[in-house]
């Protein structure tokens, strides 16, 4: 549906977006995720078009949306960070104007503005001036001029943002409900949002893609190695030597157990190490109280991922300075 | 392009600036028609028409000031950018509302010389010709005053900066007049223009070469053909502004000339300036 090959994106000497290529599939909810600054709006702006790139195309549906703007951006609704009014029209209006731009023909019109307006649930405010709406309104009204012209693929960037708690949730109805019938794209820096809304997401940091899988799937990726918390009644010791004889295990943290006898552990694994733990120490007559395993959460698959870089390139720096220092010795 | 046109005269006649234009038009038509034709007992409209044209001093900003540089502050040219019309089509949608809303009160004027019918016999084909005259100096201006509001980012820069615009060229025909006529004169101040337009076209590409290139050929150039023909720039700088000067092509028509050649570059310069609008606007997209 959508095909980004090879986008860069500068602003002067600033990289924005460096070598992104990733593919979307028909009919499911993208969620576009990363820090602040990453480059998530402007992927979003050169998808819609409203940008430029330095290198690289965007093709909608096959239409390369830099040699074919009008049928590309035909199949597209945007809903940019700042919903893009006009201060001084009605939102009965302003829709008017977005069915006119998208040369939808005359006799769909009644029919696609109460599809938006019921969507959005604009109806109360349809005769106001959007000056004087509310923010949620606006984002509202922002949401029903992009799904004017019943578009293919419907870009939102951080939609939430600015609401309240009962219109996020709202808005994230709305959008599963979306989801169902056309390609949907959010952008969000909410990991707990995108995790309840999105079939698929695509982590992005630094202007490059780090991640693209289902949910599932990047929380799975961190438990290859997952964390197993044990309490059992023995002291430190025994635990101790039992360990280091019969596992390999890469880290184990000690701490105190929850009464005197008692020690707590954490050990980080590769696999699952459960049945084993819990035959040796049946056999080693040490009873567990606890056991337990720690799924990293997205919140970890996200930081991981997007501070990867950093921890590399603050590294290199390191380096580089200290080879520098060597050098110049 | 019919959906900008009709957003933008939506807009201009549901708030107070369309109004506003017409009326201020049509306060000062009234006021001289009176004075000049009605107590003045002139049968030539023209006089009124010549003697308003300063309006388009202020009128022109006005209408002129929001037309883009408030797409920008309200982000709403990210929506016209994401809708399949091209950066044209917004362009001259814009300016043909721009054109409806002087085309308004420039009706209104129409009936003025068939009023003035009923008391006398005003010379009829020299007060159309100037009226529509008149209206193509207003189109020309905007064009103008659109393509400064698509290089500014408020409202506020764009009238101000587009009011000194309006004064220079209103003015351009008197200062030429203080402007030395010497030869030397001419060729530094013709050296100057070059300079400013490579600079100009440095700060809209950012490309050295071609910005070299283009002061290095303009101030090569002039030193060439000083050296072959000196007497050649004695006054030609005078009248380089003098042939800029839109208002100068206006006052033809007074004078009952109907000159096709100012039609041209009344064509000519709108042409060029909402070319420039499109290309700024272009260009925002590619480099931000």
């Amino acid at each position: 549906m959508i095909e980004v090959k090879h986008l860069t994106k500068r602003y002067g000497t600033h990289l924005a977006v460096s070598d992104l290529s990733f593919s979307i599939e028909r009919g499911h909810v993208y969620g576009f995720l990363g820090p602040n600054g990453a480059g998530k709006s402007t992927t979003m702006n050169i998808i819609t078009g409203c940008l430029g790139a330095t290198e690289g195309d965007v093709f909608i549906d096959g239409h390369n949306i830099f040699e074919e703007p009008t049928i590309a951006k035909s199949k597209i609704g945007y809903l940019p960070e700042i919903p893009p009014l006009y201060l001084d029209m009605t939102p009965e209006e302003h829709l008017k104007f977005v069915l006119a731009a998208k040369k939808v023909p005359r006799k769909l019109w009644r029919e696609q503005m109460e599809y938006a307006i019921e969507k959005t649930k604009l109806e109360p405010v349809c005769g106001r001036l959007v000056r004087n709406l509310s923010k949620g309104y606006k984002q509202r009204v922002g949401f029903a001029q992009a799904l004017i012209g019943n578009p293919e693929v419907i870009i939102l960037d951080e939609p939430t943002v600015g609401l309240d708690p009962a219109q996020i949730i709202e808005v994230r109805s709305l959008i599963r409900e979306l989801g169902e019938k056309h390609t949907v794209i959010l952008s969000s820096h909410i990991l707990s949002e995108v995790n309840a809304i999105c079939d698929s997401i695509l982590i992005i940091s630094k202007g490059k893609l780090v991640a693209n899988d289902t949910p599932e799937n990047l929380t799975r990726r961190l438990s290859g190695t997952s964390m197993l918390s044990m309490q059992v009644r023995a002291d430190e010791d025994a635990v101790r030597a039992l360990l280091s004889e019969n596992t390999d295990a890469e880290s184990i943290t000690y701490r105190h157990g929850e009464e005197s006898g008692v020690t707590g552990f954490t050990l980080s694994t590769v696999g699952d190490l459960r049945e084993k733990l819990f035959y040796l120490f049946a056999n080693a007559q040490i009873p567990i109280l606890e056991m337990k395993r720690e799924q990293a959460s997205l919140e970890e698959v996200f930081l991981e991922l997007t501070n990867a870089d950093e921890t590399v390139s603050m590294d290199a720096s390191v380096e580089d300075a200290a080879a520098k220092e060597a050098s110049e010795e | 392009m019919i959906a900008v046109l009709k957003r933008e005269l939506n807009s201009y006649f549901k708030g107070i600036i369309g109004y506003l234009f017409a009326a201020f038009l049509l306060v000062f038509a009234g006021i001289y028609t009176m004075a000049f034709n009605l107590s003045g007992q002139y049968a030539y409209f023209e006089y009124a028409l010549d003697s308003i044209s300063f309006i388009y001093l202020i009128g022109v900003p006005i209408l002129t000031m929001r037309a883009v540089a408030e797409e920008k502050r309200q982000k709403t040219d990210q929506l016209l950018y994401s809708l399949p019309i091209s950066v044209t089509s917004v362009v001259v949608g814009k300016y043909f509302a721009m054109l409806a809303v002087l085309l308004v009160p420039t009706l209104v004027m129409a009936c003025y010389p068939l009023v003035l019918t009923l008391f006398g016999n005003p010379y009829l084909p020299t007060a159309y010709s100037s009226l529509f005259a008149f209206f193509m100096l207003g189109a020309t201006l905007l064009s103008i005053g659109l393509f400064i509001s698509s290089v500014t980012e408020s409202q506020i820069a764009s009238a101000v900066i587009c009011l000194v615009t309006m004064l220079i060229l209103y003015f351009m025909s008197d200062l030429a007049g203080f402007v030395s006529a010497d030869a030397t004169a001419s060729l530094i101040a013709l050296g100057i223009l070059a300079v400013i337009c490579a600079v100009i076209f440095y700060l809209f590409t950012k490309n050295w070469v071609v910005s070299f290139l283009i002061g290095g050929l303009g101030l090569g150039g002039l030193l060439v053909w000083f050296n072959v023909d000196a007497a050649a720039f004695s006054g030609l700088f005078p009248n380089v502004m003098k042939s800029l000067s839109a208002f100068d092509r206006f006052y033809g028509f007074i004078n009952g000339v109907f000159d096709l050649t100012a039609i041209v570059y009344f064509l000519s310069v709108i042409a060029v300036f909402l070319f420039f609008s499109v290309q700024v606007l272009e260009k925002r997209r590619w480099s931000e």
